[in-house]
C-alpha cells in the first residue's frame, strides 16, 4: 500500500515505440479511444461529493457557531479552538488519542508478528488456527467491545479465572481504572485486529527467499540470529503497512472504546471520535466539527512522517 | 560445523520442507499454538455462545460456566422477533449491497485508466484518490452536506458516504493489480473493434476477479460492521444491524439481558463468518498479496 502511496510509478510506457506504429496502429492505440478519461469520472465524482467536499466543509464550519439550537450560522473565528483549548478538552482528547493509537500499534504488531512466527509452517493445524485467529477480525468491533465489557467486569470471567488460579478473590475493575484502562482497551483493540496483522506478516515471511535462509543455516546461524539479522529486516514492507494502518486506523477508532468504557472513567479513554459523538449528540455541531478537523490534521500530520520514517528504514536495507 | 545446541541441530537438519524437524521448539509448537488459540480466542467466543445459551436469570452475570439447559435457539428466536432484527437486517442489506457493488465497479473503472495511462495528471489523481485510505472522513460536515442535497437520513446518502470512504481502498488494490496484468488481451479485443466499455466489462473486469474478491471482503467487513458513520448519517431513520445492536445494548431495553445481547452478536456475525468460511483460502491469499508489494 505504501509503496504506491509514495511513488505512483508509471511502470508501463503507454505509447509503443513510434517505429512499430503503422497507420492502423495509430488510431487503435490512441489512449483517448482505448482508455477514455471519462471512465474515471463517476469514481471521482463520488470522491469529490462524499469525501473531499465534506473535508473542505470542515475547514469552514469549524470557524462558525453552527449548533442545533438556532438556525443562523455565523463565523466566529478561532473561538471554538480557544474554548476547547481553555477547557483542557482539546489537549486531553489529543493526548488520549495519540497514546491509544501508539499502544494499539505496538500491541497489534507484537501479537500479529508473534502469531505469524508461531503459525508460520504450512501444516494442517496451523492453517486451521490461522482461520481461528481471524474470527475476531470478522466480528463487529461493537460486538467485540460488549464481549470484553462482560469479560472484564469486576465480577466477570477474567477475575473469576484469576481468582481460581491465584486462590484468592480478585475483583479488579479492569475498565474502571483512570490510569490503566486505556491500556486494557488498546489491548482489546489489538486483540480484534491481530489476525489481520498476522496475515500480512505471514505474507511478508513468505517473500523471503529460501536461498537466504539456506545460506544462513549453512553458515551455522542460530534461529534467533537468523530472525534478528535476516528475517526481521526483510519484513520491513509488512511492518510499514501494519504499523501505519494500526496507528492511523486506531486514531479514527470509535466502536471498541464506546462499547467498553464509553470514554470513561473520568474521560481518560475519551478519544477524539468519542468526543465528536458526544458533542454531536448535545447539538454542539461546531465543536464536533472542530474536533473532526483536529482529527484530520492530527492524522495528516502523523501520516507523512510515520510513512517517511518507515520507508527510510526499508531503503537502508 | 558440529551441532552444539538444539537450535543448531535444527538449523542443519532441515533442508527444504522435506526433512523431518525434531527440535524441541518445533515439537512443542502444535501444543503451544493450540493452547494459545484456546485461551485468547476460545474463552471470549465461549463466553458469547454459553451466555447466549442461558436463561435470563443465569445470564445476569455472564460467566464461563455452561448453561444448565441450552436456550440458544429460543434466545436467537426472541432476538429475531423482538429486537427488530429482520428490519435491521434488511436495512443493512439495502445499504451494504449497492455500496459494495457500486464502489467496486466505479473504482475498477477508474483504476483501469489510472493504471494504463501513466500521465503526470493521473499520478496526481491517483495520489488524491488513495489519500482516503489514511485520512479520516469528515463525519459531521457530511451530514450537513447530505441535508443540503436532500439526502439526509436516506439509504442513498448512506450508500454515497460509504462509497466515498472506501473508494480509496478499492482504487488502491485494483490499480496495483491492473498494473500486473499484461495488456495483450485488451489489445486483441480492441483490434477486433471493441470499444472501451466492451473491453472493460468483457475483458478487464473478469480478469480482476481475484482482487475484486479481496476488495469485496475488506469493504464488506467495514461496511457491514460500521456503526460510527451510520449513527451520524442514518441514525434514527434507517436501522442497520450494528446500529440496532448499539441502540438496544446501549439503552435500557437489553440492560442486564446479556443472553440477548450475545444472541444478537451471534446473529450479526454469522453472515460474514459463513462467507469467509466458504471463500477462506482465496480471501487470505488476496489480502496478503495486495498489502506486501
Amino acid at each position: 500500500m505504501l509503496t504506491a502511496t509514495d511513488t505512483p510509478v508509471p511502470d508501463r510506457p503507454l505509447a509503443p515505440p513510434p517505429a512499430s506504429r503503422g497507420p492502423a496502429g495509430r488510431t487503435r492505440r490512441r489512449p483517448d479511444r482505448t482508455h477514455p478519461m471519462w471512465f474515471m469520472a463517476p469514481a471521482f465524482a463520488i470522491l469529490l461529493v462524499f469525501f473531499f467536499l465534506p473535508t473542505a466543509f470542515n475547514f469552514v464550519y469549524a470557524f462558525t457557531d453552527w449548533s442545533g439550537f438556532k438556525s443562523a450560522i455565523r463565523p466566529v473565528g478561532f473561538d471554538n479552538f480557544a474554548d476547547l483549548a481553555s477547557s483542557g478538552t482539546l489537549f486531553s482528547a489529543l493526548r488520549v488519542t495519540v497514546v491509544y493509537a501508539v499502544l494499539v500499534a505496538v500491541f497489534q504488531n507484537l501479537f500479529g508478528l508473534g502469531l505469524a512466527l508461531l503459525l508460520e509452517r504450512d501444516t494442517w493445524l496451523n492453517r486451521t488456527l490461522r482461520v481461528f485467529f481471524l474470527i475476531p477480525v470478522l466480528m463487529s468491533a461493537l460486538a467485540v467491545g460488549y464481549i470484553f465489557q462482560a469479560l472484564l467486569k469486576p465480577e466477570g470471567s477474567l477475575n473469576q479465572l484469576l481468582s481460581e488460579i491465584f486462590r484468592h478473590d480478585v475483583d479488579h475493575a479492569w475498565l474502571g481504572d483512570t490510569h490503566w484502562t486505556i491500556v486494557v482497551v488498546a489491548l482489546v483493540h489489538a486483540w480484534k485486529w491481530m489476525g489481520l496483522s498476522m496475515l500480512i506478516y505471514l505474507a511478508g515471511l513468505k517473500t523471503i527467499p529460501e536461498e537466504i535462509m539456506e545460506a544462513s543455516r549453512i553458515d551455522g546461524a542460530s534461529r534467533w540470529h537468523a530472525f534478528r539479522r535476516l528475517r526481521f529486516p526483510l519484513l520491513a514492507p509488512a511492518i510499514t503497512f501494519n504499523v501505519a494502518t494500526a496507528l492511523l486506523g486506531s486514531m479514527n477508532g470509535f466502536d471498541i472504546v464506546q462499547a467498553t468504557t464509553g470514554g470513561g472513567p473520568a474521560r481518560t479513554t475519551e478519544i477524539l471520535n468519542i468526543f465528536i459523538y458526544r458533542t454531536f449528540g448535545q447539538g454542539l455541531f461546531a465543536q464536533a466539527t472542530t474536533m473532526s478537523l483536529v482529527l484530520f490534521l492530527l492524522v495528516s500530520l502523523m501520516a507523512f512522517p510515520v510513512i517517511r520514517i518507515l520507508r527510510k528504514r526499508e531503503e537502508i536495507l | 560445523m558440529t551441532p552444539r545446541s538444539p537450535a543448531r541441530r535444527h538449523a542443519s537438519s532441515v533442508t527444504g520442507s522435506v526433512a523431518r524437524d525434531t527440535s524441541f521448539p518445533t515439537r512443542l509448537q502444535p501444543f503451544a499454538a493450540t493452547a494459545l488459540a484456546l485461551v485468547t480466542i476460545g474463552i471470549p467466543l465461549w463466553l458469547v455462545v454459553a451466555t447466549a445459551g442461558k436463561s435470563r436469570g443465569e445470564a445476569l452475570i455472564p460467566n464461563l460456566t455452561p448453561p444448565t439447559h441450552w436456550h440458544l435457539l429460543e434466545n436467537l428466536g426472541e432476538v429475531w422477533s423482538q429486537g427488530e432484527v429482520p428490519a435491521a437486517f434488511f436495512g443493512s442489506l439495502l445499504v451494504v449491497v449497492p455500496a459494495v457493488v457500486g464502489v467496486l465497479i466505479l473504482g475498477s473503472m477508474a483504476s483501469w485508466i489510472l493504471a494504463r495511462r501513466a500521465t503526470r495528471l493521473n499520478a496526481v489523481l491517483y495520489a488524491l484518490a488513495i489519500s482516503g485510505i489514511i485520512l479520516p472522513p469528515a463525519v459531521i460536515t457530511v451530514v450537513l452536506l447530505l441535508r443540503q442535497l436532500g439526502l439526509a437520513g436516506s439509504a442513498v446518502g448512506m450508500i454515497g458516504v460509504y462509497m466515498g470512504i472506501y473508494m480509496s481502498t478499492v482504487i488502491f488494490f485494483v490499480t496495483g493489480f491492473v498494473r500486473t496484468i499484461p495488456t495483450s488481451l485488451e489489445e486483441a479485443a480492441q483490434i477486433d473493434g471493441a470499444g472501451p466499455v466492451r473491453v472493460f466489462f468483457h475483458v478487464v473486469l473478469p480478469l480482476l476477479r481475484p482482487v475484486l474478491a479481496t476488495a469485496t471482503i475488506l469493504v464488506c467487513l467495514y461496511v457491514w460492521n460500521d456503526v460510527f458513520y451510520a449513527f451520524f448519517v442514518v441514525g434514527g431513520r434507517l436501522d442497520t444491524l450494528p446500529l440496532n445492536l448499539f441502540r438496544v445494548a446501549g439503552a435500557g431495553l437489553y440492560l442486564n439481558n446479556w443472553h440477548l445481547i450475545f444472541a444478537y452478536v451471534i446473529l450479526m456475525s454469522l453472515p460474514l463468518v459463513v462467507v469467509f468460511a466458504v471463500a477462506q483460502r482465496k480471501i487470505i491469499s488476496g489480502i496478503t498479496s495486495g498489502a506486501v508489494k
